[in-house]
């Protein structure tokens, strides 16, 4: 496990009943939790602060423009505002941290967590702990799980885990499942969509999406986000199969660079991404990592 | 008269020199006037001369709407994945090469004008929760998600979804629940419109009905 995410994942694999559906993970019941509706954040300062916190998560290009490096937003990857189970909710996060992580070897809080997700899934900066952004996400994230039991696993926390593949996961047979399922949105070359400064269709690489450093460049994070979310709106209809293959096709594809880079991709691929993972591998004849 | 003889020597000038597209063009306005004597009727009869449509009948905006979108949406009436006994007979007497240059008229032409269709303020705002940010707990993503920004669409496969009428945008989605109409890519709004309770149908017609047709579908 590299992250505390990938921890929670594991976690998130046990059902209500308890009943383990992963081997390896400790056997304890997963809590079953509902965020509170949005018709009821208070018309105060505390629900201002949630509000901003909730335009920031939806729109981070306008709200925290200043922090982001890409063409993303938070929304992308933690759909419904951060509310959908299943597509790691902030409510199944908040009550996890503080957490140790092995990424970076430290006890980290969420706004820590949170300035990873700036720092690599936005390809930007992150912004202060006490800086008006980080403390209207913290508040957004609070307030959503409002009423979840402090350390609890909560069903739904995560991306649920897939099973190993069946076959090892292929970059050719991803490469079919991406145009026949992901391509209308996010496009022949993973660009997404973006109209009128407004991202639509998140882009999955290139420049614009996030960089080497970021969770989801791991297959198995990516496999277990898209067998569970995608396509929008039909999530768990690819096969697990499918679902590790086009995640090791679009995870095959260049992005910016690992922000803790050393100057040497082999190095830094030594030290960084021990992980399911393609940076610095040699896809199609090009070093990953290696062209920026 | 001299008058009239010059009159049509400058007409029959300029016709010699414009181009293709303008001649595609005239013989899409045709078919939209009168039809194309094959067994196509005229398209303005329902679609209006502005191709705004009718709401009464529940007869779509043409106007705006991305070109390959349009004669996605012939193709699909004639092969029947878009079962529809008023437009099939009209496409399958329609020629490849009218589609595509009635698509194309289509495309071009202004956006017609067409006024927000109101409707019950609790009505419209639980549509536009809908529109906006959707429905998660049942699995419905926000219509904008994929329709953009004001329903504006993405082309070629995501139409625009404002300037029609409550009475098609609730046709359409009554056709996907049915497999009436199974022309959507990779099946995203059979999905969609399985999920739609009739209520939030209702809803979310109205509101996009009631939506200002500002910018069209995205070419």
């Amino acid at each position: 496990m590299k992250n505390t995410i990938a921890t929670a994942l594991a976690l998130t694999m046990l059902t209500v009943s308890g009943m383990s559906v992963a081997a390896g993970t400790p056997q304890s019941k997963a809590t079953v939790f509902t965020p509170p509706s949005e018709a009821t954040i208070p018309d105060d300062e505390y629900g201002r602060t949630i509000r901003m916190g909730k335009n920031i998560f939806d729109d981070t290009q306008h709200y925290a423009k200043q922090y982001v490096g890409n063409s993303l937003n938070c929304v992308n990857c933690h759909l419904a505002s951060g509310r959908k189970p299943d597509s790691a909710p902030l409510w199944g996060a908040y009550v996890r941290y503080p957490a140790y992580r092995t990424k970076n070897n430290k006890v980290n809080t969420l706004g820590q967590r949170i300035q990873g997700c700036f720092k690599f899934s936005m390809n930007g900066k992150a912004p202060a702990i006490d800086s008006p952004e980080m403390i209207a996400l913290v508040t957004y994230a609070h307030w959503l799980s409002s009423g979840a039991p402090v350390g609890a696993t909560l069903k739904g926390a995560g991306y649920p885990k897939l099973a190993k593949a069946a076959a090892a996961p292929d970059f050719i047979r991803g490469k079919t499942v991406y145009a026949e399922n992901c391509q209308i949105c996010h496009g022949v070359d993973g660009e997404g969509k973006i109209i009128d400064g407004k991202t639509v269709f998140p882009p999955l690489w290139g420049s614009t999406s996030f960089n080497w450093g970021a969770g989801m460049h791991r297959i198995d994070n990516a496999a277990a986000f898209i067998k569970a979310n995608m396509p929008l709106s039909k999530g768990n209809t690819l096969t697990d199969q499918q679902a590790w293959d086009v995640a090791t096709f679009v995870m095959s594809h260049e992005r910016p660079q690992d922000p803790r880079f050393t100057g040497d991709v082999a190095q830094t691929k030594k030290e960084y991404h021990d992980e399911d993972c393609k940076y610095g591998d040699t896809v199609n004849g090009k070093v990953l990592g290696g062209s920026n | 008269m001299l008058k009239e003889h010059i009159l049509k020597h400058i007409l029959f000038t300029a016709m010699a020199c414009i181009p293709l597209m303008a001649q595609a063009d005239d013989v899409a306005q045709t078919i939209i006037n009168q039809g194309n004597k094959q067994g196509a009727v005229a398209c303005m009869a329902c679609h209006g001369i502005d191709g705004g449509g009718n709401a009464a009948g529940g007869f779509p905006r043409l106007a705006g709407l991305n070109q390959t979108y349009i004669t996605h949406q012939l193709q699909s009436f004639r092969s029947g994945k878009r079962n529809n006994p008023v437009m099939q007979p009209i496409a399958k007497a329609l020629s490849d090469t009218e589609i595509e240059q009635l698509a194309a008229h289509y495309a071009a032409m202004p956006l017609p004008a067409i006024a927000p269709a109101g409707g019950d303020p609790a009505l419209l705002r639980k549509g536009e929760a809908i529109a906006t940010e959707g429905d998660w707990d049942h699995g419905i993503p926000a219509c904008f998600q994929c329709h953009a920004a004001n329903g504006a669409g993405i082309a070629p496969d995501f139409p625009a979804i404002t300037g029609q009428s409550a009475a098609y945008i609730t046709s359409q989605i009554s056709a996907w629940k049915s497999g009436a109409r199974a022309n959507d890519p990779i099946g995203l709004m059979k999905s969609v419109a399985g999920k739609l309770s009739a209520d939030q149908v209702k809803a979310v017609s109205t509101y996009l009905a009631n939506q200002p047709l500002t910018i069209g579908n995205q070419k």
